[in-house]
């Protein structure tokens, strides 16, 4: 490989202020948090290993798949299975950033995905769409999210009572209105209407007729396939 | 396979999830240093990114109930007036909320 790494530095300052620009969207992930811890301890979980679940995953929705699966035993493939693919998005998001990424050293560049869940991501996918490159917000933005998602759920498998009903309060829309206010900030060419729209209609028909769990990934790509074969004119 | 839920059970399940969620996080990343990146990769990736959060919000907005739909208008039409997420964001939620309550 030929690429000189030494191009990106993390900017400890830019890393505080990305950790704060993110506070504001962590306070709604305790309440995730929280719905999870109680969730989890109905099924059965202790509360310590609910939290410690929390802290080692960090990634909600699979989170919560894998506690509906809970019984006496959990058939161990399945499970995988559920787990990989409401997670392959990562995979997606994380190569979104390689052109960044790969201009740090590996240790610096694996470091920081530990912490690359959707907001940080959409955060730093359209401040780099806006001509911002922003990796801190990945590394200080997924710490706040990491804390609030472990502080969630400790407080849930705890007190989960005072938070009974999330949805009734629109508290599950928080990270949909969130991810939608990220891809509207972004830049809208006639490229990147065409790219929703396939990406749209792939998602939607994937969720339909393919198995579940699989319209993310489907979506992106046949969106990304619009990048791939509609080129950019040169020059911004 | 099954694995039991007693405590040392519980543990090996959320390794097996940990495990499985970091291949995810290093995956793509790892998979992007045998790529050579040009400018239809480039386009690809770019494309890729906006597309995913698309693909999230798709099923949401179509088969959503009618809270969910509301937020997501709600969020769509303040931020393509303001450009201000927070406030989108906030007027989502309790429109989700109060179409909940109402409806």
């Amino acid at each position: 490989m030929s690429i000189a790494p030494s191009g990106y530095r993390l900017e400890p300052a830019k890393v505080r202020s990305q950790f704060f620009r993110l506070l504001p969207i962590s306070l709604f992930v305790v309440a995730f948090g929280i719905a999870f811890g109680l969730a989890a301890v109905q099924k059965g979980l202790a509360p310590l290993e609910a939290t410690l679940m929390s802290v080692l995953v960090f990634a909600g929705a699979s989170q919560f798949a894998a506690v509906d699966m809970w019984g006496p035993a959990v058939s161990v493939l399945p499970l995988m299975a559920v787990v990989f693919a409401i997670n392959s998005r990562h995979i997606l998001m994380g190569a979104s950033l390689y052109p960044m990424l790969r201009e740090m050293p590996p240790l610096q560049r694996y470091g920081i995905l530990l912490v690359l869940t959707d907001a940080n991501w959409a955060v730093s996918a359209q401040d780099y769409q806006n001509g911002r490159r922003n990796l801190e917000v990945i590394l200080g933005g997924g710490f706040v999210l990491w804390l609030a998602w472990l502080i969630g759920t400790l407080l849930g498998v705890y007190f989960g009572g005072l938070l009974q009903e999330p949805r009734s309060l629109g508290l599950d829309m928080v990270l949909g209105c969130f991810l939608l206010s990220m891809a509207l900030g972004g830049r809208k060419t006639p490229r990147v209407l065409v790219a929703w729209f396939v990406a749209g209609s792939a998602s939607m028909a994937a969720y339909w007729w393919l198995p579940a769990h699989t319209h993310v990934v489907v979506g992106a790509l046949a969106g990304g396939l619009v990048g791939f074969f509609w080129l950019e004119e040169a020059g911004p | 396979m099954n694995i039991e839920t007693t405590t040392p059970g519980i543990l090996l399940i959320i390794a097996i999830m940990t495990l499985v969620t970091l291949v995810t996080r290093f995956g793509g990343v790892f998979l992007m240093s045998f790529v050579t990146i040009n400018p239809r990769v480039e386009g690809f990736i770019n494309a890729m990114a906006s597309s995913v959060l698309i693909a999230i919000l798709a099923p949401l907005a179509f088969d959503g109930d009618v809270g969910a739909r509301l937020a997501l208008g709600t969020t769509a039409m303040i931020m393509l007036a303001t450009r201000k997420p927070l406030p989108a964001i906030a007027a989502g939620i309790l429109a989700a909320a109060l179409g909940r309550y109402l409806i």
